[in-house]
């Protein structure tokens, strides 16, 4: 896969965005891979969690929002209590979420769940997943 | 007499009834007046991880004014996200002043100030520390030694670090309580690993995948059961087994139990406070040969 990466973008406003809404920067990660390498999650993801802040860093803006792993994520927070920089994957991971929740682009459509879907699993279950997924 | 305040959580009183029975009638057992609190909703279920998301922490915080309106500064809870959220929420306002005053001026309908000073404590922590399980194990009335226990504590009772109670990477709590209880401890290496939480509704083939990899290394070490503590890994790693099944052919069914499930049966509490027909599998063959029911 060819990228372009360039100042324009590493200055833009979404590296910005992403940092002030995670609390979080970004430039602190050395790419060591820990978080990658600890998450349950990475078999199903397209960019991986170290990929993920490299992309971010970088202000790949495109290539993040369009991620499956930003939902693949369950804020399980393995990657958090391992980085020895002490950054907060998740809170990143949250971060580029919000940035589309807050346009509307909700990941789950709740009017398409089926009464099945919906009945067959606990309150717990619904409230998170609408919390995390829905605007 | 020791009293605690308690918050159920929307769960406990619906699907995870068998979670809040089997605790209420152990701490019976063991000599604690338990209070629920008059009036709660639900806490969020999960920590808002975004800066600027307040308006999510109300919730929770509602909550812990509750707490301080029953007149204590303690409040209990069984089930993982709600101790976690509660927790969190608690933490972020007592070390923010900026968002506190925020968050009342938006609630100045509530009567009660409230500043981040309620202790948020999850029931481990309370037998760990208050009762003490030593104490637990002189209450026993049925010994589980044959009954070989492999523990469970997935992501929201050791992480983050600050809001765990225990070792992030190795917990042991659940382990030394299942000892105490006379239960043999199965230690396995997916104890910490995300079952997939709240995936199970809209992606239910990755918890399948999930409860696989867990439930297969917990029965590789020679559990027999799984103990845990949280409703959503109890329904994820249970009745998602119908799925993992169906996924894995060589897949073999385990009954998952509450801790409070295993604590009630040797404290000798009776079967009606078990609630096991809220299991997907039934855990009642397994425990009928072992003679503890």
């Amino acid at each position: 896969m060819r990228t372009n990466i360039s100042k324009k973008q590493i200055r833009s406003n979404f590296v910005q965005k992403i940092e002030e809404l995670s609390g979080q920067k970004l430039l602190v990660c050395y790419q060591c891979g820990k978080c990658s390498a600890g998450c349950p999650a990475v078999s199903q993801m397209d960019i991986l969690p170290n990929q993920i802040i490299r992309f971010a860093q970088l202000g790949l803006k495109e290539e993040l929002l369009a991620s499956k792993s930003i939902w693949v994520c369950a804020s399980c927070y393995t990657c958090n209590v391992r980085c020895p920089k002490g950054i907060k994957i998740a809170e990143v991971m949250e971060a580029l979420r919000q940035v589309l929740l807050r346009k509307r682009c909700d990941h789950v459509e709740v009017p398409k769940l089926t009464d099945e879907e919906k009945v067959s699993v606990p309150a717990i279950a619904l409230i998170s997943n609408f919390r995390k997924f829905t605007s | 007499m020791m009293k605690v305040s308690y918050y159920p959580g929307c769960t406990l009183k619906s699907n995870a009834k068998n979670f809040e029975d089997s605790a209420l009638c152990s701490l019976k057992e063991l000599g604690v007046d338990v209070q629920e609190l008059k009036r709660w909703n639900c806490c969020g279920t999960v920590y808002s991880l975004a800066t600027d998301d307040l308006m999510h922490h109300l919730a929770s915080i509602r909550n812990l004014i509750r707490v301080k309106e029953a007149q204590t500064d303690s409040v209990m809870t069984l089930c993982a996200m709600c101790y976690n959220t509660l927790k969190r929420v608690n933490e972020r306002i007592k070390t923010d002043p900026e968002s506190l005053e925020k968050i009342h001026k938006f609630m100045d309908e509530e009567k009660v100030s409230y500043e981040g000073d309620v202790k948020v404590r999850h029931l481990l922590e309370l037998l760990r520390d208050d009762i003490k399980f030593e104490n637990i194990a002189k209450k026993v009335r049925k010994s589980l030694k044959s009954l070989k226990v492999a523990s469970y504590y997935g992501c929201l009772l050791v992480r983050p670090k600050e809001i765990g109670f225990d070792d992030p990477e190795n917990p042991r709590i659940l382990d030394d309580l299942m000892t105490a209880l006379g239960a043999k401890a199965i230690d396995f290496p997916y104890k910490t690993e995300c079952c997939g939480a709240y995936q199970t509704v809209d992606k239910p083939e990755i918890i399948a995948e999930r409860t696989y990899s867990i439930l297969t290394s917990a029965r590789n070490q020679g559990a027999e059961v799984v103990a845990v503590s949280c409703p959503l890994c109890a329904f994820n790693l249970d009745h998602r087994q119908k799925e993992t099944t169906q996924k894995y052919s060589e897949f073999k069914k385990m009954p998952i139990l509450y801790f409070t499930q295993i604590m009630a049966i040797a404290l000798g509490c009776e079967e009606k406070d078990l609630r096991f027909d809220l299991h997907y599998v039934n855990p009642k063959p397994l425990l009928e040969q072992k003679g503890l029911i």
